[in-house]
């Protein structure tokens, strides 16, 4: 049971490889149709390999739902393979449509959950109406039943390639039947060799023919009664081949057929594929018939299965090899390979302690034992990562979704698809992404009208870009729209008292409003968005993932939000300090500053708070000391060091601490596990030295400073 | 090694008797995962007074419960003697801190006597049994009892 089921889940994973090669071939098409470019029919193959790859896999799991709408949009594809529909944009949006449906299908596949009947209704009328030929068939007639039962995903495997080599590389295909006389061997010649020499000129591939040979009751030692198919994929002329048999014509029936013509203008290549479709057709759904030609390829794919293997692995674009691990085991890897860092730092501290004099050699080796486990670290914490193109690809749909809902006109654009991020970083970045695109669809593009009457195209545009930009990875979403109505902001902001009514703040910190808890423009609450969450929730989801989120506008054309976030999840770029004889560390992104402010600076409030001027702004002062209860709350503020730290409700926040060691590179461990969460504290890291240092949650810490907690007994504490 | 060298009777159980404050205590040796020496912990904010802190077994961050004052008794005066029980129940890792680890000793379920009726409360809460060696009471800990409370306090 078990077997079925992994074989299900590779099915489910295969799919999701399927969908990704689905959109880029639209994406391609898309492209194409824009730079008025004739449509890549290598684009228009691959959509519809996907597809029906999909198709072929569901219908051996049974999920008939699936199938059908797969067969359907196959159709569709099949029309534009065979130029019976010529691509345009319009048709080109059904088909992005149906491909959101199709991984709408999958997805519910593997949840095993079944879709409402009428689901996709629209999108399969829209496909009727484009492929409403009489080779429709029925959409739950016996035809796909009779699919259900016999399609194999075999096929498919291989037919396309070929003709995609003739494509590329102006390779042509030939068949050679070859039988041997018996004067051929008398004559000191074997067939092998000349199998050998074929081979030098392309890809070729033998098949026995085995009709001829007698019972061995019958049998005659001296003829030969083996016959050869043999199929070349070469770029040699036809007359190269029989350059071959020079010496042999003599002595053997020779036969060279050329099945395929490399070089011609791509429309044949179109021709040639569509037709070896159909011909699978011919074997599987006994459609109608169809051109000799195609019936060859077909009898080929059939009768060979070496010889298709074999044209298969001479596919030009060989796919990246790639292995599945399970996650525990990478985490594992990452954890044992953090503690060889942490290692490496105490072994050169015992040596250091331990006065061992520093030759060059050693001091070399540790240099190198050093860096080779830092290498190892950022090799293994690479294979946690991604590239975000799956993301992009959602988010595309969300997109598409979120035009629809709201009848606005959208381009959804990508750039930066193969930057790379940890799992577990883009796993998170969903729900945020999300929030933002239907914001931008929603709130951030005008109506059609509205761009009309601004002078700017009908569509407007959302484009979601990525980068690495210094150990960081910048996700931007920008649209073309009207940009924040910054009037219509603050006076929301001030009706709902989020901010005094006779504020003037600069713009910068209006788009920030966006930000608070309980804010929403929308004047009327519609399906996209708002919902009750708000922009506060994608900003807090992106600080846990220790990024930051920033909001930019422009009047009239547009907005973009910026996020940074940190490469992994793993590890974290802190600054260490010294909290009242406590080491700690603050994550960086978090600090906006550090100051050593003069005594003068430090201003004390009646209710025996602290703040800090800094420019001409009162900040007040949290002791971190005292948050953690290491310390007395303390009279002299002077003699510390603050870091200026910034809270999700754009208060600022100066941290007190003792004294700054250093900014590191630190491992993050969890506490929950062994022990549960701390009030403050975001996580444990493992030092130099071997020992544990808390990493802070400002935010969190902040929050304890008028929170009435029990102060737990430390008087033992200060003798270990 | 020893578990699978020495054939123990059926139902014998095999105890790890440590002292903690001038008294003796076991726990089952299932639970025991190493014994290691004392080394300073990183204290944790906020957290009841029995947890000394956090300290770092070979990259994961395994809290120490100072076992004396967890089971009411003054709180351990910490020397270089001291030991750290490493225990794991329930995928949780913690130390116990204990004066010294005495013995491992095989004992029949009958040898395992109710707790007397009349202790103090704390001890009704932690202590599973008694056993009497020789002149000595063993008390057996529960050891879930002991561990520092993990669910109410993992808020996220």
């Amino acid at each position: 049971m078990s077997t079925l089921e992994d074989i299900r889940q590779t099915f489910f994973q295969e799919c999701e490889e399927l969908l990704e090669s689905l959109d880029d071939g639209l994406e391609l098409l898309r492209d194409g149709l824009d730079e008025g470019q004739p449509v890549d029919s290598e684009a228009v193959n691959a959509v519809f390999r996907s597809v029906h790859s999909i198709k072929g896999g569901a219908a051996a799991f049974g999920l008939e739902q699936l199938v059908r709408f797969a067969h359907r949009f196959e159709t569709t594809l099949d029309d534009l393979r065979a130029l019976r529909l010529v691509l345009s944009f319009d048709i080109l949006e059904v088909c992005l449509r149906a491909a959101d449906q199709l991984a709408e299908l999958v997805s519910a596949g593997r949840e095993g959950r079944t879709l409402a009947e009428d689901a996709g209704a629209q999108t399969i009328a829209k496909l009727i109406s484009l492929s409403g030929g009489g080779d429709v068939p029925p959409a739950d007639g016996g035809e796909v039943e009779e699919g259900l039962n016999t399609y194999a995903p075999m096929p498919l495997n291989f037919d396309p390639s070929p003709m995609l080599e003739c494509d590329a590389d102006n390779k042509s295909l030939f068949k050679i039947s070859f039988a041997a006389q018996p004067k051929l061997f008398i004559n000191g010649h074997d067939p092998v060799h000349l199998f050998r020499e074929l081979s030098e000129l392309g890809d070729l591939s033998v098949e026995s023919d085995l009709s001829r040979v007698p019972y061995l009751d019958n049998i005659r030692h001296d003829d030969c009664s083996l016959q050869w198919v043999l199929t070349l994929l070469t770029t040699e002329a036809e007359a190269a081949l029989w350059d071959v048999f020079d010496f042999v014509v003599d002595l053997c029936t020779v036969e060279i057929q050329k099945i395929v013509q490399g070089g011609e203008p791509s429309i044949h290549i179109g021709e040639c594929n569509a037709t070896a479709i159909s011909a699978e057709n011919v074997s599987i759904v006994t459609e109608g018939p169809s051109v000799p030609l195609a019936a060859e390829v077909a009898s080929y794919s059939n009768t060979q299965s070496s010889n298709a293997e074999h044209v298969a692995k001479a596919a030009p674009i060989a796919a990246k090899a790639t292995v599945c691990v399970d996650l525990d085991h990478v985490d594992r890897l990452i954890n044992v390979v953090g503690e060889l860092v942490i290692n490496q730092a105490v072994l050169t501290q015992c040596i250091t302690a331990a006065d061992i004099p520093m030759t060059a050699a050693l001091s070399s080796s540790l240099d190198e034992f050093m860096s080779l486990a830092r290498e190892i670290q950022e090799g293994v914490m690479s294979i946690r990562a991604q590239s975000v193109k799956p993301l992009f690809q959602r988010m595309a749909r969300i997109a598409r979704e979120a035009a629809d809902l709201a009848g606005k006109n959208v381009r959804f654009e990508t750039d930066g698809e193969a930057t790379e991020v940890d799992k577990t970083v883009i796993e998170r970045l969903v729900d945020p992404l999300t929030h933002i695109i239907r914001n931008a669809v929603d709130h951030g593009l005008e109506t059609e009208e509205g761009r009309t009457a601004a002078g700017k195209t009908d569509s407007g545009t959302v484009t979601l870009r990525a980068a690495h930009r210094s150990g960081r990875v910048l996700i931007d979403v920008s649209d073309n729209g009207a940009g924040i109505n910054r009037a219509r902001v603050l006076k929301i902001a001030k009706d709902k008292g989020l901010v005094p009514a006779d504020a003037v703040l600069p713009d910068s910190e209006i788009d920030k409003l966006l930000f608070l808890p309980g804010f929403s423009t929308a004047a009327e609450v519609t399906d996209l968005s708002g919902r009750g969450v708000g922009m506060d929730v994608v900003r807090s989801s992106i600080q846990k993932l220790g990024g930051r989120i920033n909001i930019t506008s422009e009047p009239g054309a547009g907005t973009v939000m910026s996020i940074s976030l940190p490469l992994t999840l793993a590890v974290l770029d802190g600054m260490v300090v010294d909290v009242a004889g406590q080491t700690m560390v603050v994550p960086i992104a978090t600090i906006v500053e550090t100051i050593r402010p003069e005594a003068g600076d430090l201003h004390r409030l009646a209710d025996g708070m602290t703040v800090v001027a800094v420019r001409g702004r009162f900040i007040p002062v949290v002791d971190l000391g005292h948050v953690f209860k290491f310390r007395e709350a303390t009279k002299t503020y002077s003699d510390l060091v603050y870091l200026l730290v910034e809270s999700d409700h754009q208060q600022m926040w100066a941290l007190a601490v003792d004294r700054i060691h250093d900014q590191r590179q630190v491992v993050i461990k969890g506490l929950e596990g062994n022990y549960g969460h701390v009030p403050g504290v975001a996580a444990a890291t493992i030092l130099g030295d071997g020992k544990v240092a808390l990493i802070i949650d400002p935010e969190e810490a902040v929050q304890r400073t008028d929170a009435d907690q029990p102060v737990p007994d430390h008087s033992q504490l200060k003798d270990c | 090694m020893q578990a699978n060298v020495k054939t123990l009777p059926d139902d014998e159980r095999e105890l790890v008797t440590f002292r903690v404050g001038e008294q003796d205590f076991c726990i089952d040796i299932i639970y025991v995962r190493e014994i290691r020496s004392w080394t300073p912990a990183t204290v944790l904010p906020h957290a009841p007074d029995y947890v000394l802190g956090v300290i770092n077994l070979r990259g994961a961050i395994v809290p120490i419960v100072d076992l004396a004052r967890r089971l009411g008794l003054p709180k351990t005066m910490l020397g270089d003697r001291h030991v750290i029980v490493i225990a794991v129940v329930a995928d949780q890792t913690v130390g116990f801190l204990v004066d010294a680890v005495s013995d491992i000793i095989g004992v029949a379920p009958s040898a395992i006597q109710p707790t007397p009726d009349v202790t103090a409360q704390t001890t009704r809460m932690f202590i599973r049994g008694v056993i009497a060696l020789e002149d000595r009471m063993l008390r057996l800990i529960d050891i879930s009892a002991v561990l520092p409370p993990l669910a109410e306090q993992a808020a996220s």
